[in-house]
């Protein structure tokens, strides 16, 4: 079931100090134990071990206790399985942005059935975590947070010895109270827990980029994280090279499965299904293991790897994550893959091919949709700041420059235009809509993965004319989408080398023009003409180009001086972010998915649901760190490791009014309406 | 494998534009059969096509006479099946694909020429294209159809008909040319004469052949 997302995030952890509640101002924190951001676990091993003695004896493994409510009834089934049916939206679905301002969350409205149980997890920076689970109702547990507080503040001013903390957490009480709190595993604590003398010699020097620096990281994991995205290489099928393929899949950080509620599987990232059908299997009895006693499984822990469930009407999506991320940050990016599936099939279309047949094996009828899947788990996998905030980033340009856009996109509107965008490599440039619908930007996460993850699309060459659903809009129907690709580089021809963006892909602007009308292609597409036309002629289109060209600016560009090295900005109100070129500090993709991890992290602990803080400040061998939330908008601070905290709460103050000062070149408000 | 053909329009020179569908099996070749004919290129990891795209490509015949494809490339997903109709109606030709090593993809694209010979444009040219044939030349073996089995049918049912390799580019530009050559030129050419054949063109579909398209939508 879906949890409700705010309230399941994670409580914060350990050597990170909650420090303030106030609003206004980044406060003086305590400078604390230090606790590295990334993990080091060891790989899976005797995973399947570890499987059969948790589902057998329901102790390996620290399992959550839900109270289910019952489903909603599921929508009326369509008598038809023809799966492009004319889009019939409704437009009576309200989603306009104008009214209800904050929808931070990307699941919250396309979801079919809701349980309220609450996860609470808490998470360790060493990536250990404690999961309980209270029902909706209020339980003896109902008041975790000094429980935890206290875990926690003695983890961090013992800052020390691997034992401690893991004792502690096998003390508190279990079951029977409502809330079912168990130590969850042996850690490894090495990282984050060195003495003082090594932490002084380790701060002696200011490695250039302390984000990808190897030299005081002594796993292998780090190293694997280049191969994450390798096939699993298909050897001989001799004896020993099944076992070095499941070594392969072992290796990799993060999976993700989707499988039917009958245990057919549908789709997996890596290895193919007869690899790990073992692995499928013992998933598949662990779940129905609980769904007999009535009784949800949402998540468990099996030797340094979180494990979480989310089951959605036929479908179980399981996400299996060495990477550190909360409860609720994976069921956000469960809830991603589960929309794409609804934007390829619609949701009376999945309904009824499980309503006809429980048996079903919907890989036929999603064929196609793996790589649009694998885009978005990778995605995830690499650490994406718009799923974590569940927002938009848009494409900074002067608003008077955005004006003659929006008017533009007004001026050629067609007729059967629903909404029309312009996006530069994922980045929004403008929006042109009906006054009555908004759009909702886990429908927008959706097409940016298509058109700038996926590669089928651009590779294709040409003009397209996808039909999709957009769950957020209207998960029982299908849209038609025009797109068109216009290179970012100056002249004809573009995609040079020097055009590509910071994940090395060439930067391209796509003109995208939506309708309900599946015979409306033509008529968009001189939409488009006359777009392209006008923007060229009135000098739009070269701004657009040299906006992207240009890139994010760096920190430094932003704030001279700052010791901020990244930072990300939620506007709550435009439900968009801002953030700076991820250059010079992250230009690998490890030292990015470390800054993510840290923004995970931080974001967890400000969203835990009994945490009240507004303020939280993170202090580590490789970074400081802050996280401040206020009801207009939530911002997260990198600064290097020797900064000062008050250079780093000025620092984020200066980022608040610099966003002021820029919002309306950083956001996208308003937008061209109709 | 000549890369694209010079569009230059010398005066009185002759400019038909037609519409061409691709259909067929998922996974036969048809993305990879049009990237072949517009751009030139080949991709080995191709994703299956989400939709279908549209593209056009010109070829000269002769020194007067240059013909611009509009080419919708459909996918050939099941899913995406309810959608064919609107790509095929106002078509003046179709490439019909399958692969030459998998025996069924004959059998889907014979499903689909008889669907285009009842529900398209009358008058509409089919070519039937055999694709990977680059597959047969290393492994014989691959062969699931023969090349007289395929010609037969193709003759009986009127198509043409042709084994093609994206991969190589063999028989691809011809299989273009062939349709080009087959389809009415002179009627087209007489109505869709132009100069200028970038100007503004109205494609509506329930406005077929009223600036360009169709050469027999008579
Ligand atoms: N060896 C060889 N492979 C080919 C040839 N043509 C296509 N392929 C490969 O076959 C696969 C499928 O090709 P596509 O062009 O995507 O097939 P399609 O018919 O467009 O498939 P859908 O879009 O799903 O309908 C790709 O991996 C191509 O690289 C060919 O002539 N020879
Ligand atoms: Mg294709």
């Amino acid at each position: 079931m879906v949890h409700d997302n705010e309230g399941s995030a994670a409580a914060s952890d350990g050597g990170n100090t909650p420090i303030d509640k106030r609003d206004t101002s980044p406060p003086p924190a305590k400078i604390e134990s230090d606790t590295a951001i990334d993990e080091t676990v060891p790989a899976v091993r005797d995973l399947q071990q570890d499987f059969q003695v948790s589902a057998t004896s329901q102790s390996g493994v620290s399992s959550t206790i839900h109270a289910e409510e019952p489903r909603p009834p599921l929508p009326a089934r369509s008598g038809n399985l023809d799966l492009l049916q004319e889009g019939n939206y409704s437009p009576s679905g309200s989603l306009q942005r104008s009214r209800k301002p904050v929808r931070p969350q990307l699941q919250s409205t396309a979801t079919t059935a809701l349980s309220r149980t609450d996860i609470n997890t808490l998470s360790y920076q060493d990536g250990s975590r404690d999961t309980y689970a209270a029902s909706a109702e209020t339980t003896p547990l109902s008041k975790p947070v000094g429980l935890f507080g206290s875990v926690k503040r003695f983890k961090g001013l013992g800052g020390s010895e691997t034992g401690d903390s893991a004792s502690v957490k096998s003390y508190v009480p279990t079951s029977e109270t409502g809330g079912d709190v168990e130590s969850l595993l042996g850690e490894v604590l090495s990282a984050s827990q060195q003495s003082p003398a090594w932490k002084l010699l380790s701060t002696q020097y200011e490695t250039p980029n302390p984000f990808d620096a190897a030299d005081y990281e002594d796993d292998e994991a780090t190293v694997e994280f280049y191969q994450e995205f390798d096939d699993i290489r298909q050897t001989d099928p001799d004896v020993g090279s099944e076992e070095q393929q499941l070594a392969q899949w072992q290796s990799k950080r993060k999976h993700f499965l989707i499988l039917s509620s009958a245990g057919k599987p549908i789709y997996n990232r890596h290895g193919d299904d007869n690899l790990i059908s073992g692995y499928i299997g013992i998933i598949q009895t662990i779940i129905s293991f609980y769904e007999g006693a009535d009784d949800q499984l949402g998540g468990f822990t099996a030797a340094g790897t979180r494990f979480v469930i989310m089951s959605q009407g036929p479908l179980y999506l399981v996400a299996i994550s060495k990477l550190g991320e909360n409860d609720a940050q994976l069921r956000v990016q469960l809830e991603a893959l589960y929309m794409q599936i609804l934007s390829t099939l619609t949701l009376p279309t999945l309904t009824h091919l499980f309503a006809n047949r429980a048996s079903t094996d919907l890989r036929r009828p999603l064929q196609g949709t793996e790589p649009l899947l694998s885009a978005l788990a990778d995605t995830f996998t690499r650490g994406s700041p718009p799923t974590l905030l569940s927002a938009l980033e848009c494409l900074k340009i002067r608003k008077s420059q955005r004006q003659v856009i929006n008017d533009t996109l007004l001026r050629t509107k067609c007729d059967t235009l629903l909404y029309g965008l312009i996006v530069a490599s994922g980045r929004l440039v403008s929006v042109v809509r009906p006054r009555k619908h908004s759009l909702h930007p886990s429908d927008l996460q959706l097409i940016f993965n298509m058109l700038f993850e996926a590669r089928g699309v651009k590779a294709g060459g040409g003009e397209n004319w996808i039909p999709l659903c957009l769950p957020g809009f209207n998960k029982n129907g299908y849209l038609y989408m025009y797109v068109s690709f216009v290179s970012a580089s100056e002249g004809e021809g573009g995609g040079s080398s020097d055009d590509c963006n910071e994940s090395g892909k060439p930067e391209e602007i796509a003109i995208l023009l939506i309708s309900a009308k599946k015979e409306s292609f033509y008529d968009l597409r001189k939409m488009r003409d006359a777009v392209v036309e006008q923007l060229d002629k009135n000098g739009s289109m070269s701004i657009i180009k040299a906006a992207v060209r240009r890139g994010r600016p760096t920190a430094t560009d932003i704030i001279p001086g700052t010791v901020l090295r990244h930072f990300l900005y939620k506007s709550k109100g435009n439900v968009q972010f801002t953030m700076p070129s991820y250059e010079p500090h992250f230009t690998t993709m490890l030292a990015r998915r470390r800054l993510l991890s840290l923004y995970h992290t931080l974001h967890a602990s400000v969203h835990a649901k009994n945490a009240h803080l507004k303020v939280h400040h993170c202090i580590s061998r490789e970074s400081i760190s802050l996280a401040w939330v206020t009801p207009l908008f939530e911002l997260y601070c990198v600064a290097g490791p020797h900064a000062s905290r008050n250079a780093l709460a000025h620092s984020a103050n200066k980022v608040v009014q610099w966003v002021r000062r820029e919002e309306e070149r950083v956001f996208i408000i308003g937008g061209a309406i109709f | 494998m000549t890369s694209r053909v010079s569009t230059g329009t010398r005066p009185g020179a002759r400019f038909a534009q037609f519409k061409l569908v691709l259909l067929g099996e998922s996974a036969v070749g048809k993305s990879s059969l049009v990237l072949r004919f517009v751009k030139d290129q080949f991709d080995d990891y191709r994703e299956s096509t989400i939709g279908a795209a549209f593209l056009t490509q010109t070829i000269s015949l002769d020194d007067t006479t240059t013909v611009k494809f509009e080419i919708w490339d459909t996918a050939g997903q099941e899913r995406y099946k309810s959608l064919a109709p609107m790509y095929y109606r106002n078509a003046n030709c179709a490439v019909v694909v399958y692969d030459i090593t998998q025996a069924s993809s004959l059998d889907k694209a014979k499903a689909w020429v008889k669907e285009l010979q009842r529900q398209a444009n009358e008058n509409i040219i089919i070519a039937l294209a055999g694709n990977k044939a680059d597959l047969v030349a290393e492994h014989p073996d691959k062969r699931a159809i023969t090349t007289s089995d395929a010609e037969a049918y193709a003759r009986e049912a009127g198509l043409l008909f042709f084994e093609t390799s994206a991969k190589t580019a063999e028989n691809v530009r011809e299989l273009f040319t062939a349709i080009a050559r087959k389809l009415p030129l002179e009627q087209a050419g007489a109505r869709n004469m132009r100069s200028n054949p970038r100007q503004g063109v109205d494609l509506r579909p329930e406005a077929p052949g009223t600036q360009g398209g169709g050469a027999c939508n008579c």
